[in-house]
Formats: structure tokens, C-alpha cells, sequence
């Protein structure tokens, strides 16, 4: 950790590597971004987009390069609540929420708060927090839902359930893999309607297949292949690209 | 906080437990002897034994049934708070031993000792063994899931280091060099505070003293189990990642309700020696701590209630059955665990609330049981 900002970005990832079995999994990835920004990120199967969550998660830790935070903190060096309370949010590929908790506890142990064994030992519910569990509930369209487990929700309601609790951690940074999995259009259109809704205030990344969700973003996107960055820029731009056509879109 | 933490069942076992607290020492002490209503005092002790293990079931399915950690050591720590609780019982006897020795313990005597060893000393005291009887058990739980927690060792690889703990510790205090008593362990208490520990009305005060402290022990997991912190128990239990991405630090809350769980085992241990007369290494068999896990499925993990049933259910089967068929026993217990295994996958408690759920809604199907 050093005092000096070496870059403005709020995530910044240099020269990653990562061999799972001596498979190369991230291999010289590179990639930063800015406060407040929306990215989408696109990639054929494998090409390491979920790897490159887990490393800047803290879950796996890479074998060579760099991942600063604000410029500042070195995420190689934190684990996964590390750097959940440096700001950073993730919603999982496969959803997952507490099965066994109401859509409501799952929502209030999301939220903003003291995290410590002592502090959630003693904490009370305030009415501040439970208005905003009712905002989020309503955002995520699980109102009536509120008092049943999570168990019973079907599968995009889980998304929208996890996109709620990633919300209630009011991260700076949100790492969004596959959010509109199982979920119909209208659900779909309506999920990047929402992830634009919040960029600005924090930024995101968004890992999707879905085409049309990601030209609704109408974001920056890059393109992964074999771990390694191959092209980024408007949607129209990697579409052109003849790479990207070759080993993604042109399939 | 206490209010939240008292629901209707939770009311009803306190009050069982209180009812239990007055009946139990008026049917020996008030009735006479011999008559129907008398209860013996041999049935005191023994009813004050299966709530010992209730609270040690209670302990487990905090550990266990809330939080995932599956224990198959949980013996020792009980074995350690009733070993604290002997070694006080024996400074008590004082000179009134066989080899009247005002200071050592017979056993010493006979293994020709001229000292006592320094971590006998303060026994004498018995404020100071009760606080022994949590900080025993408590510093082994503490320093054991330090580094297992924190390496992140869970699941079968878990079960297994704490069941070598369990073992390692037995095979320990089966050494007479050890310093307490070797595979006879402690015995032939006089007295504790005083009071003779062969009279009904000192065994009438252990079980009632043995309420308390499972009902002391109910309330206080019942209160961390209802609280927030209980809430990521469960989440630790069932997404143990997923919690950790939210910022929780898993290994903390593990650290904390494996070291209050220890405690209340160990304080178990401490109200057992007393009441049963003796402490000695087999405590810390492997076979026993899984026996508790045993108690604590059938009765129904992940339910504090269930789990004090199943402990006193499966005690008293076992008080019967190893009375008329003692070589049955294992078998009969192994049966049982199969077939809850297999039927009553939430124990018996579950099994009950589901057949109330059934009756009063019988057109929808059983919603799966929220975590308490
Ligand atoms: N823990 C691991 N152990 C071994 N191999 C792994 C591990 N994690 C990822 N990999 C491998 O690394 C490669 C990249 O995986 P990753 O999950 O990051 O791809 P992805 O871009 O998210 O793909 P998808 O679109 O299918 O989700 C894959 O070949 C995968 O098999
Ligand atoms: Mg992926």
C-alpha cells in the first residue's frame, strides 16, 4: 500500500496472470476504470471473465501483476470481506442468496452496517433500514415477496433478489456476472435499464452474452478471449472488429 | 433482545424445565420413601445426567445446526469442564482420604508424588475451578479454531481434526503421569460447598442447579441464534462464500460461537462429575462425541429445543435398553441414526411440525422451515 496515487482509476489491473494446472487462465490481462463508470464485458466461454471477478474480488489471487484499488490499496493482498468493505459488490454467475432467510433478512444483512460479531450481535433493525429494504424491494419488483424465504423464488426472481442485495451493500464498484440469465426479455430489458440507473453514482461491470442486453447498456465494452484483453470500445466498434467476429460474435 | 428471543416453544420448554425444578425435588424430598409418588434419589441423579447432556446437545446444535460446524469433539470440551469440576471435588476431600493426606489426592499418594503438580493448585477454591470450567474448554476452542477457522478448514476435513482432538486428548489423560488419576480418573468425591454429595437433598440441589444452567444455556443461544450475528450463522452455514462477499468475516463469527458453544459444554461437564461421582478419560471417547451429534439429529438440528429432547430421549433409551440388552446398545443406536437419516430428516421435533403443518393446510404442499 502506498500513500502515492499512481493512477486516477478506480480499478486498475495490469499485466494479470493466473494458470490453474498450468492451463493459462488470465494471461497479461489489463484493464481499468473510472468512478462511476459502466463497462460491459463480453468473451467467449472460458475466456476468464469470472477469473478476472475473482481476482479483483480477492478470491483467487493472481501469480504476476497488479490490482489497485483507487489507486491506493493493493487488492492482491485482501480476501474476499476485505475488499467487500473497501466497496467492492459482486453478484455471482450462479445466484446465490440465503436460501433459508427471508427475501427480507437477505436484503438486511446486505445492507450498509457495522459487519463485526459484537456490532450484529446487539444490532436492531431501524426504521431507517427497513424503509430502505421497502425502496429496494420495490426496485427489485419483490414487495409482496418480502416475508417469504428466498428458497421459493423462482430463478430470475433470485437475480433480482442478489441485484437488490448489491445494492443494499451501496458498493462503489458492482461486479455483475450474467445478470440476465433466466430471466425473460422484458426482465432482461429491464435489468440494464437498472444497471444504467446506477452507474454514475457507482461504477459497474457487467459480464453478459445476451447481445441485445449489452447494446442496451450502450456502454464501453471490452472483449476477453484466452484471458487476455482483445479489443475494446463502443459496441459498434468490437462489433467490427474482425477478431472479435472470428472468436465470439461470428460463432 | 430477550423478548425476541422467547417464542412460544422456546416458553414452553422454559416452563417444563421450571416445573421439572420444583416436581422433581418435592416427589424425593416430600413424599416418604417407598410410596408411589417417591421419587428415588438414584432417579435424581439420573434425570440430573440426561440434562447435562441436553445442554451439551443444546452447545453442539449451536455450533452445528446454526453455523455448519459438525463437531465430533464436542466431548473433550465437556470432559474438560468436568475434569475442572473434579479436580476441585477431589482438593475438597482434603484429609479425609484413604492415605489422609491433607494435600494430595489419594491417587498421588499411591503413585509415590511428594508434590502437587501446579496446575492443582487453586483447585482448592472453588470460584477458581468455576472459572476453570469455562476457561478450559474455552482456551482449547479458542486456540483450536484459530488456526483451523482461519485456514479455512471445513466440512469432513473439520470433523475429522476435531475428532483426532478428541482421541489425542483421551489417549493423554489415560497417563497416570499426566496428573489426573490415569484411567481412574477422579472419584469418591465427599463433598461440594459443604454438603454432602451422597444426601438427596445435595443431589436435589445438583439437578436443580442443572435446570438453571440448561436454561441459562437455552436462553443465551436462544438470544444469539434470534439475533443478527444468528442470522449470518445460517448464511455461514448455507452459503459460507457468498457471506464472506458481503464483508462478514466468517472465520470470526465461527471463532465466537465455537468458543461460547465449548463453554456450556464445559459447564455441563462441571454439573456431570458431581451428579454421576465420577470423571474419568473415556469421557473423551470418540464414540461420545458422536454420540452427541447423534442426539442432536434425531431430536432435530437447527432447533435448541429438539436438540435438549433428542439428548434426554436417546439417554433414557440408552439407560434401558444397555439395562436389559447391553450388547444391543450400539447396534440400536446406529439403527436409530439410519432411520432418522433417512425419515425424519429434520428429527423428531421436525417430524411433529410437520404433521401439524400437514393437518392445517393440507391442500399446499410443506413450505420448507425458515432457520430459527
Ligand atoms: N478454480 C479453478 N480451477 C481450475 N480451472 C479454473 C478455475 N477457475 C477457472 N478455471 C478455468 O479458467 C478458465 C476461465 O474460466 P472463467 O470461469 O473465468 O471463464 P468465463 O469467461 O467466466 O466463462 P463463462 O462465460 O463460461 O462464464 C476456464 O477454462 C476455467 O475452466
Ligand atoms: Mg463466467
Amino acid at each position: 500500500m502506498s500513500e502515492l496515487r499512481t493512477t486516477e482509476a478506480l480499478l486498475y489491473l495490469d499485466g494479470l496472470e493466473k494458470s490453474f494446472d498450468g492451463f493459462k487462465a488470465i494471461n497479461g490481462l489489463s484493464f481499468s476504470m473510472k468512478a462511476g463508470e459502466l463497462r460491459a464485458v463480453i468473451g467467449p466461454n472460458g475466456a476468464g471473465k469470472t477469473t478476472m471477478m475473482d481476482m479483483i474480488t480477492g478470491k483467487t489471487r493472481p501469480d504476476k501483476g497488479d490490482a489497485l484499488w483507487d489507486g491506493r490499496i493493493d487488492l492482491t493482498t485482501q480476501d474476499e470481506a476485505d475488499t467487500a468493505r473497501l466497496g467492492i459488490g459482486r453478484k455471482f454467475q450462479k445466484p446465490t442468496v440465503f436460501e433459508t432467510h427471508t427475501v427480507e433478512d437477505n436484503l438486511l444483512m446486505a445492507l450498509k452496517d457495522e459487519r463485526s460479531v459484537l456490532a450484529t450481535l446487539f444490532s436492531r433493525t431501524s426504521d431507517a433500514q427497513r424503509e430502505r429494504i421497502g425502496e429496494l424491494l420495490a426496485l427489485v419488483r419483490l414487495e409482496d415477496r418480502r416475508g417469504d424465504l428466498a428458497a421459493n423464488l423462482s430463478h430470475g426472481q433470485k437475480q433480482w433478489l442478489e441485484i437488490g442485495m448489491l445494492l443494499a451493500q451501496d458498493p462503489q464498484l458492482l461486479l455483475v456476472d450474467e445478470p440476465a440469465a433466466g430471466m425473460t426479455d422484458e426482465e432482461t430489458m429491464r435489468t440494464a435499464e437498472l444497471l444504467k440507473g446506477i452507474a454514475g453514482k457507482h461504477a459497474v461491470v457487467v459480464v453478459e452474452h445476451d447481445m441485445a442486453f449489452v447494446k442496451a447498456l450502450g456502454c464501453r465494452v471490452t472483449v476477453l478471449h484466452q484471458g487476455t484483453v482483445i479489443a475494446e470500445g463502443s459496441i459498434d466498434h468490437v462489433s467490427a472488429n474482425e477478431r472479435v467476429i472470428e472468436v465470439y460474435l461470428g460463432r | 433482545m430477550i423478548l425476541r428471543a422467547l417464542d412460544t416453544r422456546s416458553a414452553i420448554f422454559l416452563g417444563v424445565l421450571f416445573i421439572l425444578a420444583v416436581a422433581v425435588p418435592f416427589l424425593n424430598q416430600a413424599m416418604t420413601p417407598g410410596s408411589a409418588a417417591h421419587l428415588p434419589s438414584f432417579a435424581v441423579s439420573l434425570l440430573g445426567k440426561y440434562l447435562c447432556y441436553a445442554l451439551l446437545a443444546v452447545a453442539l446444535d449451536l455450533v452445528w445446526g446454526y453455523c455448519g460446524i459438525l463437531s465430533l469433539g464436542h466431548g473433550a470440551f465437556f470432559a474438560l469442564g468436568g475434569y475442572a469440576m473434579g479436580m476441585h471435588l477431589m482438593r475438597e476431600i482434603g484429609d479425609r482420604g484413604v492415605y489422609a493426606n491433607p494435600l494430595l489426592p489419594d491417587f498421588m499418594v499411591f503413585l509415590n508424588w511428594k508434590e502437587l503438580p501446579w496446575f492443582w493448585h487453586g483447585f482448592d477454591m472453588f470460584w477458581f475451578a468455576m472459572i476453570m470450567v469455562f476457561l478450559a474448554p474455552g482456551a482449547l476452542a479458542f486456540l483450536f479454531g484459530w488456526f483451523a477457522f482461519r485456514s479455512r478448514v471445513t466440512g469432513v476435513y473439520l470433523s475429522i481434526i476435531t475428532q483426532a482432538l478428541t482421541y489425542a486428548l483421551m489417549l493423554a489423560f489415560f497417563r497416570n503421569e499426566m496428573g489426573f488419576g490415569g484411567n481412574n480418573g477422579l472419584t469418591d468425591f465427599k463433598d461440594v460447598l459443604g454438603f454432602d454429595l451422597q444426601s438427596d437433598a445435595t443431589r436435589c440441589g445438583l439437578f436443580v442447579a442443572t435446570v438453571a444452567a440448561l436454561a441459562f444455556g437455552f436462553v443465551l443461544c436462544r438470544i444469539i441464534t434470534t439475533s443478527k450475528a444468528g442470522k449470518v450463522l445460517v448464511a455461514v452455514r448455507d452459503a459460507e462464500s457468498r457471506t464472506r462477499f458481503l464483508g462478514y468475516r466468517v472465520e470470526g463469527f465461527k471463532l465466537f460461537v465455537f468458543v461460547v458453544s465449548a463453554m456450556l459444554a464445559g459447564l455441563a461437564g462441571a454439573l456431570y462429575t458431581p451428579q454421576v461421582g465420577i470423571i474419568n478419560p473415556s469421557e473423551f471417547s470418540p464414540a461420545n462425541s458422536i454420540e452427541i451429534v447423534i442426539w442432536v439429529a434425531l431430536g432435530g438440528r437447527g432447533s435448541l429445543v429438539g436438540a435438549a429432547i433428542g439428548a434426554v430421549l436417546v439417554s433414557l433409551a440408552k439407560t434401558l435398553l444397555t439395562g436389559w440388552f447391553p450388547e444391543l446398545w450400539l447396534f440400536a443406536l446406529g439403527g436409530l441414526f439410519v432411520l432418522a437419516t433417512l425419515f425424519l430428516p429434520r428429527g423428531v421435533l421436525g417430524a411433529v411440525e410437520g404433521i401439524k403443518l400437514r393437518r392445517s393446510r393440507p391442500a399446499r404442499e410443506p413450505a420448507p422451515q425458515p432457520a430459527e
